[in-house]
């Protein structure tokens, strides 16, 4: 009987510390929530519900004549079979395969330089690299559509002096470079910041005891700059292959120079938004941006999947 | 790129939050600002929202209708509007002209809210918004009272069947506008025809001279109403059977017009620039072209681009559009527009009254001819003798309207445009832009568009005849 009682009395007090402590992990819980909370519901408003809402749309079709329909993943089936959106993805593919190379070789280099290099201009050119990023996109493109155009832009002068045609970087041979122009002038300098500053942060120490060791500015470079700073690397490579899969700004802006060479379906995105806002076709549109969502995953999940060694921030 | 993108997105969703938010606050105007006079609180969406006006309304116990246009001189007709109207008021927004404010548009069908209750459209997208039931009948709204204001062939482009889905605005029937100096000094006459069109453009080229005219991948519907004036009818189509549909895009005509032009260009007689864009203004500018085929609108909208001004003053004149037999000419249009009213409109008859009133008074017709702006449909302006006897100063005097203008749009007889226009034009310049790198004949093109236009019309459901 008594130890009954001094049992059960034990287990009230245990019960009764874990309610005080049950009640202050609840209040801890709350608290955390609290400051989660604001972004959580920025992040459920304006990323989750409106994937949710576009997944939910690319299995429906809506005809102009017949109404609308459950096709499950008909939509999607139609896009991997569809001309416009192939050649689409094909183009965005080969684009990133020759700017994305570029781009982080000139950032690379620009880095290094300005790294390796102490003058009074190193921080002038720093910025005036990294000012094409500051411009925004839309302004970059139609400046650029200017520096291109026959009647505006310096080409034909340049070319002129050497009594030569200048190329037109609006026919569909060129426009391939053109954007590939526009592009990297606007992000080198960008992925140069981001490579600059992991550069700042190699310790010192580590060049004095390469030196000693009888290593060039080369081979300090190549040896010990280079390699501690690839995780910066792979960042900004992953990040230009996401934003070059997904391009859609610098092509629609020249899109009004030259409509005839940028067809509405010249990159995925581009085909996405004609669908939807152009033809009405929200259905197609939403399974457009999930396929090429789908690519981008597959793209970059291969991508760090080859480079799994270093991957050090993922 | 789309990191920018997405934050530009997530701002302006936020923005949107933010002045939604704020649009919850009580009206400071009263409750005269909302459309319709109804007691509901203002709608927040957007387009039917009467409390973010562009104009100042003066009357405002009247109720207020919504309106979307992109006419330069919005702002004076709508005021003209406001101050002789003593039963409904107008609320104009401009949100951009034809493909953008056909975005906004699509998108506010598509989400059932946001759209205003009138809107401006150019009449060969009627047909792609009413299959969407998105437009309004205004046939029994006032139409026998102002029916009377407007040729056939402007009615019909609005209509489809027996119903009526706008009010016309203006037109743009088509003409050849032309260099009278270039003409004069390789002593050319304006053609008559097709043929003479391209003996002259090859004289021209053989003496050095200018291209004589231009083929812009970018305007189809200029290349539909050439092939329709050849004789082809891309688009058969009646509401009553709205399911099927005529498609022939690639009959003789239609291939004789591409190939035609194609050669012209292959010849290297005509540019192949895209028009609209400041290359082929400043191309315009320069007389780096001896023709513009172009409709009644453009000396206004190259007088707004800078053409025909200082040293070029005087330099431009119009004929008649060359015809391929001038024995039984045909006339065609370029462009134009209507007033509709919308679907979501929260009082549809109050609406029709101010599509049919809002660009019909003497004072708004009157400053839109003088000023060059467009080409009036309304035939009190058409018919009057200060309009057709107009000496048009970008013209260098000539009197435009009388000898070209008004004949070509008296004698326009309308045609039916597609519900699916906007797939159509894709298609074209798809092709058009083909046809300029040689790639295809213009026989060829034209059998593409046929073939993916008449895929397209299936997919969407439609029974192609």
């Amino acid at each position: 009987m008594t130890l009954l009682i001094e049992e059960s009395a034990a287990s009230t007090q245990k019960k009764k510390a874990h309610k005080v402590r049950g009640k202050v992990r609840l209040r801890e819980h709350l608290m955390g929530w609290l400051f989660v909370g604001p972004f959580g519901l920025v992040f459920l408003a304006f990323l989750i519900a409106p994937l949710a809402y576009a997944l939910y749309l690319s299995l429906w079709q809506k005809k102009l004549i017949g109404g609308t329909s459950f096709v499950f993943l008909g939509n999607y089936v139609k896009a991997f079979s569809d001309p416009t959106f192939l050649s689409g993805a094909w183009f965005v593919i080969r684009f990133s395969l020759v700017a994305i190379p570029l781009q982080i070789v000139l950032a690379l280099a620009m880095a290094l330089i300005l790294d390796a290099v102490t003058s009074l201009f190193t921080r002038f050119s720093r910025l005036m690299i990294f000012l094409p990023y500051a411009i925004p996109t839309v302004i970059g493109a139609v400046m650029w559509g200017f520096l291109y155009s026959k009647s505006f832009g310096p080409l034909t002068d340049v070319f002129g002096l050497f009594g030569a045609t200048a190329p037109d970087f609006f026919s569909s041979n060129l426009i391939f470079y053109g954007l590939i122009n526009v592009v990297t002038w606007q992000w080198a300098g960008y992925y140069m910041i981001i490579l600059y500053a992991a550069l700042q942060g190699i310790d010192p120490t580590l060049y004095e005891a390469a030196r000693m060791d009888g290593a060039g500015k080369w081979q300090v470079a190549l040896r010990i700059k280079i390699p501690l700073i690839a995780p910066a690397l792979l960042l900004i490579l992953v990040f230009s292959l996401i934003g070059t899969l997904q391009f859609f700004n610098e092509p629609q802006i020249l899109r009004y120079l030259a409509a005839g060479t940028i067809s509405p379906g010249f990159t995925p995105n581009m085909y996405a938004y004609q669908q939807a806002f152009g033809l009405a076709n929200f259905n197609y549109g939403s399974a457009i941006s999930f396929a090429l969502g789908g690519i981008v995953f597959v793209c970059v999940y291969a991508f760090l999947f080859f480079t799994r060694k270093r991957r050090s921030f993922f | 790129m789309s990191m920018k993108t997405k934050r530009l997105l997530v701002t302006a969703a936020m923005l949107a939050a933010a002045s939604a938010l704020a649009a919850c606050a009580p009206d400071a105007g009263g409750g005269a600002n909302t459309a319709g006079g109804s007691a509901a609180p203002a709608d927040n969406a957007g387009g039917n929202n009467a409390s973010n006006c562009t104009n100042t309304i003066s009357k405002k116990d009247l109720p207020v209708v919504t309106f979307w246009g992109w006419y330069p001189n919005m702002q004076l007709v709508v005021d003209n509007f406001n101050k002789q109207n003593n039963e409904v008021q107008v609320c104009w927004t401009n949100v951009g002209q034809g493909g953008d404010e056909y975005d906004k548009f699509q998108t506010a069908i598509s989400a059932g809210t946001g759209a205003p209750d009138v809107i401006m459209i150019e009449a060969d997208r009627i047909p792609t918004f009413q299959i969407q039931k998105a437009l309004v009948d205004i046939k029994q709204y006032g139409y026998d009272a102002v029916k009377d204001n407007y040729g056939p062939g402007a009615w019909k482009d609005v209509s489809i069947g027996g119903a009526v889905y706008g009010v016309p605005v203006d037109g743009g029937p088509m003409a050849m506008i032309y260099r009278k100096d270039v003409f004069d000094k390789y002593k050319i006459t304006p053609p008559k025809t097709w043929a003479e069109y391209e003996q002259a453009a090859q004289k021209v080229k053989d003496a050095g001279g200018p291209l004589f005219g231009d083929l812009g991948a970018n305007v189809p519907a200029v290349l539909m109403a050439l092939q329709i004036q050849k004789g082809a009818n891309p688009f058969t189509y009646d509401p009553a059977k709205p399911e099927t549909i005529g498609v022939k895009l690639n009959d003789q005509a239609s291939k004789d017009v591409l190939d035609y032009w194609g050669g012209l260009a292959k010849k290297g007689l005509v540019g192949t620039q895209d028009q609209f864009t400041p290359e082929y203004i400043a191309g315009v500018v320069n007389g780096k072209y001896a023709t513009y085929i172009s409709a009644a609108w453009a000396p206004g909208y190259l007088t707004g681009a800078g053409v025909g001004k200082g040293e070029d003053t005087g330099k431009w004149a119009v004929a008649p559009l060359p015809q391929w037999d001038p024995a039984n000419p045909v006339q065609v249009n370029w462009g134009g527009s209507a007033f509709s009213v919308t679907n979501q409109a929260k009082n549809p008859e109050l609406a029709a009254k101010v599509a049919y009133g809002l660009y019909a008074d003497d004072e708004s017709l009157t400053d839109g001819w003088t000023n060059q702006i467009i080409f009036p449909l309304n035939l009190k302006a058409l018919n009057d003798p200060k309009f057709v006897d107009l000496k048009v100063a970008f013209f260098d005097g000539q009197q435009a309207n009388k000898e070209v203008y008004v004949p070509a749009a008296n004698a326009y007889k309308g045609m039916t445009y597609a519900p699916f226009g906007q797939y159509y034009f894709d298609a074209m310049t798809k092709q058009v832009s083909a046809l300029i790198e040689g790639s295809v004949t213009g026989a060829q093109a034209a059998d593409r568009v046929q073939e993916d236009v008449v895929g397209y019309a299936k997919e969407q459901g439609f029974t192609v005849q």
